[in-house]
This record gives C-alpha cells, structure tokens and sequence, in this order.
C-alpha cells in the first residue's frame, strides 16, 4: 500500500475534525474524494502535507511503510507528496522560475540526488510549460502575485509536472477553472498517471472524473469515509446529493 | 506553537558571528571628554592647527547643545564622560607591506572575511582597513594614484592634502548641524578621504572597513568624497563590531560633494554588534550622512543594507542644489531582538528639475521596532521637480511593529512628490506552501525576504550584492525545530 490511513483523529484548535478515517491508496490508483462543505477533505490534505496547527490525537498514517506523522513538510515533498492546494498562497517579490528551480533542487539534495544547474532546469520547465499550456510569462512573475484564480491553479499543475510526485493530492484544483482549463489540467494529470504514482482528487464536481477516472470514489462526511464505490458513485451522487447517506450506517 | 513563532524565537537566539575580541595590545586614553582630550588626539594625528582650532569651535558649539529627542528610539542617556575617544593598536602598522602589520591584526581582518591581502581582494576592490582609530593598510593606492584619485585616511589627508580637506570638511556637514555631527566633528579620529579630478572615471570600487575593537571606545569616523566635475566613483562601506556587554557609541559624519555631471554611489552593509538576546550591550549607530549635489546634472545615490546595531538612528540625504540633479535612497533595514531602527532619507530639491526616488524596505522580527522617517522638500525654486517614494515593510511574527513617517514640503506648484506605503508579513502560509514544495523552513524565509530586498540588491556592486544576500540570510537565520 502506498498510503495506509487507520483510524485518524485530528483537532483544530481543540474540535475535532477527522474523527476515526480509514483510507488506502495502492500505488498507481487514483482516488476521488467527495463531501459536503466542511466535512474534513482540506483538513487531510493538510495534514498529510503535513501543515503545523493540527493535532492527530489518534490513528496512523503511513506511507510507504514509514510514519508521516512525525515528518517535516519538506520531509513528505521529498519523498514524493505534493499537495495542489484549494487557494494556493502568493509569494510576493519571489520570481516563480527561481521558486520552482529552488523547489526541485531542494528535493534533489535531499534525495542525494544531483541539482539542475540553470541551463538543465530552463530547458526542462520549457517542456513542462508546454505540457500546462501555461504562459511563459507567468514565470517571470512573482508566484502566484495578482495570478487569475485559474492561472493559480494551472500554476499548482505545473509545480506538479516538475516535482513529479509519487502521491499527488489535489484539492479542489478544478474549482474555479474554465473547461479548456479543466481539460489542461486534466491532461497534466493523466501524462503524470503511472503504475508507481497515486493521485487524490478532492473535487465538488462529477465533471473533473469524466475527464480523470477515478479508480474509486470515497465520501467523506463528519471527519469520516461514510462511502466508498467506483465511479458510479460519483454520478449517483451528482443526482442525489448527499442526504440520501446520512442513514448509510445501516444501508452500508 | 506556530511555525512562524518558533522561527522567530530561533532567530532571537542565534548568536552574533563577528563577537570575538582582539587580542593586541592597544594604546587607549582615559575616558572622558575635554579640550585637552582633543588637544591630545589632533597632536597625536599632527595635524595642521586649523585642524585643532575647528575641533574645538565644535566641541564649544556642542557643550550647548543637547541630544535630539524626536526620534523614536528608546535608550538610556549616554555618558559622553565615560567613553574614551581614542585608541589605537600600539604596534606602529607599516604601510607600504602587509607582511609587516600585526598578524593578529590580520587574523581579526579573515575571520571579518575582509579580503585585505591583495591577493585575496576581491578583483578589482580596493580596501582601505581601519582599525579602531588608525588606518593600518592601504591596497591598491599606487592604481588609484595613477589615475589621480586620492584615496587615503582622512588623518593623511589633513598632512598631506591640507588645502583640499580644508576645501571641503564641514561643507556639507556643518559643525553646527546636529549633536552627534557636533560631537564627531570635535573628536573624529580617523575614517577616508576621496578625491576624484575632473573626468575621471575612478578605476575600481573603493571600500572601507570600518571595526570597533578595543572596550569601551566610540568610534567617530569622517568619511568626505568630492567627485570633480564629470567623474564617476561608487564607493563601500561594511562594519561589524566585537560583542560586549556594554553599549557602544558610534557617530560618524559623511560628506559627499558631487560637482556637475559627477555621479558618486555610496553602499553601505552595516553589520555592528546588535545586543543580545535581552537588548544588553550592542551598539548605537548615530551616523550623519549627507551628499551634495552642487553641479547640475549631478547624481548621488545612497544604498544601505542595514542589519547590526542595537540602535540605528540615520538618514542618509541629498541636497539636490544643482539644475536636473538627481539624488537616489535605497534600503534595507533588519530590526530582530531588541534592535531599533529610526532610519529614512531627507531629500531637499532645491535646482529645477531634480529628481529623488526613495526605496525603503523594513523587514522586523522578534521584538524589533523600526520607523522609516523621510522628508521631501520641494522649494521655490525646484520647478518640475519629481519625487517618488515607496515604503514597505515586512514583518515576521506578532511581537514586531514598523511605522512610517513620511514629511512633505512642497514650495513649488509644477513640483510632484508620489508616497507609496505597505506592510505585509510572512504569514504560516506561505512558509508552509513554501516547505510542501520542498524548501527548509530557513530557505523559505529567506527566499521570502531576499524576494522583498531584490530592488535594493540590484542596486549594489555585484560582489557586495551576494555578500548583503548572505548577511540577511545569516542574520534572519533560524535552527529549525
Ligand atoms: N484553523 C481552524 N480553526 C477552526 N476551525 C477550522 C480550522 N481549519 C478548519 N476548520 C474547520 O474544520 C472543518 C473542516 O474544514 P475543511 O477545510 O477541511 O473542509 P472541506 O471539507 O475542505 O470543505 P470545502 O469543501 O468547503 O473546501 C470546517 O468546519 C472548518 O471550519
Ligand atoms: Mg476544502
């Protein structure tokens, strides 16, 4: 299993937010997470990223065997696990080629891996640009500063592209995107599919899994996994909406 | 705990770098402060009697005055009786070899990372060293005096430049000005004097290290540059003090004349003692600094990265006298601990046509307090004259604060003076976006801060650039964890 939940409890400022999640992603999956608003998928993504301010008073989270838990962010993004984030935060004054190029090596060096020198990395991100359909420009500005609520988020993708995560979570990043834009991101998820690369999908929409299969779609409702299927459940859910399982204790 | 606080925290506690004391014997004399104490170090530098005489007209004109009050710094009241106001290393430096300085001396100079032999020097640098009050080696002269720049200690200059010095000194700066100027134009022991001939484009950098080392001693260093008519200089300045438990008091006097069509572009990385973790001990940094703009189409152009220092208290002006002159203020302030800086530019547009653009960048953390205070005066005579300002801070953690004070003065209708202001802080965000990405917690800060100061690094000599980049690094530095 490349990412084994049991059992997690988490706190935010002393509420409990995850209350007992079960979740295991194989390797080479894609997941689709779906759920009401404020029901806890931001607060996983977090804290697998492993965000500072939440407290696991329970249950484990391994990856690839080895506890995230105890990890620095920056330890988890070397070991592969990237989070698209749902408002992704700018970086004023930071140029966004020096922050991808600082990005990559960071995670090279700590994989004992060699660094790009400047001429290696332009030639590479070139090539991902590509693959986002993303304007060179907005490499030459500061990350994220005064970006389009979509160019955000196509940004995240290209981040995506270069880092070349081996569990990449995504959160939201269809919200807020045009369908060209949807489609772009789209393609840069499925060129990144691959037997030893996962992927979760936190989205609101059916729409995003017409273009990404899913392998299995989960509910997570109340801090808990309520409901797993494949696909099928993501179109019963876009026709029923959710109350039909509040009573899926005894259905399940 | 959040991370922002626990990076704080860490960078409160990180220790000073350049703490260490000189083990060499100096010649200091006693504390206090009278005539004969000037007496005693005008004859100690043979100077010229108008030497003697316009120290002490100073030091009458100071005895009346009193410390300025109107800033924003917090301190306890100086003792002008307790410091001793000169001190020199009692071994005789020979100039013309380095081999022949105190190796002591030059130990001191490495672990400052000052490249003083001249094959360490950064190509193309010429550094002109001081220690405590006296000028010990002086590199590059024989290049400079080629091109016909004087390039020496403002003692040498007295003897051997007389006419010039007297030209000059307190032209800019009057003894009159303020109490510190007051104060340093009485007992100024040593510092540099440039002089740079008509059309000349002075061949390299020039760059002084200034280093206070023996206890209990202020130092009080002049530093004049005039730019005949058409030259071109640009000129450093770093500083980094020895940690003691008590304050030190630093008042230094800058006088730069630029005659028409001269630019001269002023740099300085200060990087004094700031105190400890408590705010004990650290120095005051109460510097006058201004350049005059005589000819038209002059240029002058201040750029500071300001790190050390328990106190900072300058602002570093330009009188923009000549017609189409233009006068130029960047900067980058660091306030952590318990430093405080009350730091800006005063630019007086007086010719037609000048121009001053203002870049102040303010980064505090921990419990550091800042002000950026600047005036822009535009006086009758200053048709179409342009300023623009813009001011930003960032602060790092809750327990930080930084105000600005802007002061405008607009005599003239056709004049136009632009104030822009803002204050953002590294919030627990952008670190962790930063860190999901891969970046230490450390990369991450100064990744963010060097992104804030990028203006104003552009703006200093290549070499220096790196270096400003490595200090902020190193003094915003955080164990992590
Ligand atoms: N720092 C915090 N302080 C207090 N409550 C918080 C904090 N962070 C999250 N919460 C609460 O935790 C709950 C889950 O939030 P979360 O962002 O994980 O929801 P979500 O499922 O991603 O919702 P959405 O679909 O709207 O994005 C919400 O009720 C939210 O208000
Ligand atoms: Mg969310």
């Amino acid at each position: 299993m490349m990412l084994s939940i049991k059992n997690l409890k988490a706190e935010v400022e002393g509420k409990e937010i995850l209350k007992g999640l079960d979740l295991q992603v194989g390797a080479g999956e894609v997941h689709a997470i779906m759920g009401p608003n404020g029901s806890g998928k931001s607060t996983l993504a977090h804290i697998l990223a492993g965000r500072d301010g939440y407290a696991v008073t329970a249950g484990e989270v391994l990856f690839n065997g080895e506890s995230l838990i105890e990890l620095a962010p920056e330890e988890r993004a070397s070991r592969g696990i990237f989070l698209a984030f749902q408002y992704p935060v700018e970086l004023p004054g930071v140029n966004n080629t020096h922050f991808l190029k600082e990005a990559l090596n960071a995670q090279r060096k700590a994989r004992g891996e060699p660094e790009l020198d400047s001429v290696a990395f332009l030639k590479l991100i070139r090539e991902k640009l590509a693959m986002v359909s993303m304007q060179p420009e907005l490499l030459k500005r500061p990350v994220n500063a005064g970006f389009s609520g979509g160019e955000k988020k196509r940004n995240e993708i290209l981040q995506m592209a270069l880092l070349e995560p081996k569990l990449a979570i995504l959160d939201e990043t269809d919200s807020g995107l045009d369908i060209d834009a949807l489609k772009t991101v789209s393609d840069g998820v499925n060129a990144l599919r691959s037997p030893d690369r996962s992927v979760i999908l936190v989205t609101h929409y059916q729409r995003l899994l017409d273009y990404i299969q899913p392998d299995f779609v989960h509910v997570l409702a109340g801090g808990k996994i309520v409901r797993s299927g494949d696909k099928g459940l993501a179109k019963e859910l876009e026709a029923k909406g959710y109350g039909w399982l509040s009573g899926q204790d005894e259905a399940a | 705990m959040s991370s922002t606080t626990k990076q704080v925290d860490a960078l409160v506690e990180r220790g000073y770098e350049h703490g260490f004391v000189t083990d060499i014997e100096t010649d200091v004399i006693a504390p206090g402060l009278d005539e004969d104490v000037i007496r005693f170090i005008s004859q100690r530098k043979q100077e010229p009697e108008w030497v003697l005489e316009y120290r002490l007209k100073a030091f009458r004109h100071w005895l009346g005055m009193t410390p300025p009050e109107w800033s924003s710094v917090h301190h306890p009241q100086i003792d002008f009786q307790t410091i001793s106001y000169f001190a020199a290393p009692k071994k005789k430096p020979v100039l013309e070899s380095l081999d022949q300085v105190d190796p002591e001396l030059l130990r001191t100079y490495e672990k400052l990372g000052i490249p003083l032999e001249e094959q360490k020097a950064l190509s193309g640098v010429a550094v002109d060293a001081v220690f405590d009050s006296v000028s010990v080696a002086t590199t590059f002269r024989k290049n400079l005096a080629d091109a016909g720049v004087i390039f020496c200690s403002i003692s040498e200059a007295a003897r051997e430049h007389p006419a010039l010095l007297r030209e000059y000194l307190g032209s800019v700066v009057p003894h009159t000005d303020n109490f510190y100027a007051a104060l340093n134009a009485a007992v100024f022991t040593d510092g540099t004097f440039v002089y740079i001939p008509k059309g000349v484009r002075c061949p390299m950098e020039l760059s002084t290290y200034f280093r206070i080392n023996a206890q209990n001693t202020g130092q009080f260093e002049r530093t004049l540059i005039v730019a005949e008519e058409g030259s071109h200089v640009s000129y450093l300045e770093g500083c980094t003090a020895p940690q003691r438990d008590e304050n030190q008091l630093h008042a230094a006097v800058v006088e730069l004349v630029a005659m028409q069509d001269a630019q001269i572009k002023y740099s300085t990385v200060q990087n004094w003692y700031p105190g400890d973790a408590q705010g004990k001990g650290g120095i005051y940094n109460f510097v006058t600094k201004r350049g005059d703009c005589r000819g038209a189409r002059s240029k002058i152009s201040w750029t500071q990265v300001e790190t050390g220092s328990a106190i900072t208290w300058k602002y570093p002006s330009c009188l923009l006298r000549g017609d189409d002159s233009v006068g130029e203020f960047y900067s980058v302030a660091v306030t952590k601990g318990h430093q405080q800086a009350d730091t800006g530019t005063k630019m007086i547009h007086l010719g037609r046509n000048t121009r001053s653009t203002i870049v102040s960048k303010g980064i505090s953390a921990g419990d550091g307090q800042q002000a950026y205070r600047g005036l822009v005066r535009m006086a009758q005579r200053a048709e179409n004259a342009r300023n623009h300002t813009q001011c930003d801070s960032l602060l790092i953690g809750d327990r930080c604060a930084a105000h600005t004070f802007p002061y405008i003065e607009v005599k003239n209708p056709t004049a136009k003076v632009e104030h822009e202001a803002t204050t953002s802080k590294i919030g627990d965000d952008q670190l962790f976006y930063c860190r999901s990405r891969g970046l230490s917690e450390e990369d991450a800060v100064s990744l963010i801060v060097n992104g804030f100061c990028k203006e104003i690094f552009n703006e200093l000599p290549m070499e220096f650039a790196v270096e400003a980049q490595k200090l902020l690094a190193i003094s915003l530095e955080g164990a992590v964890g």
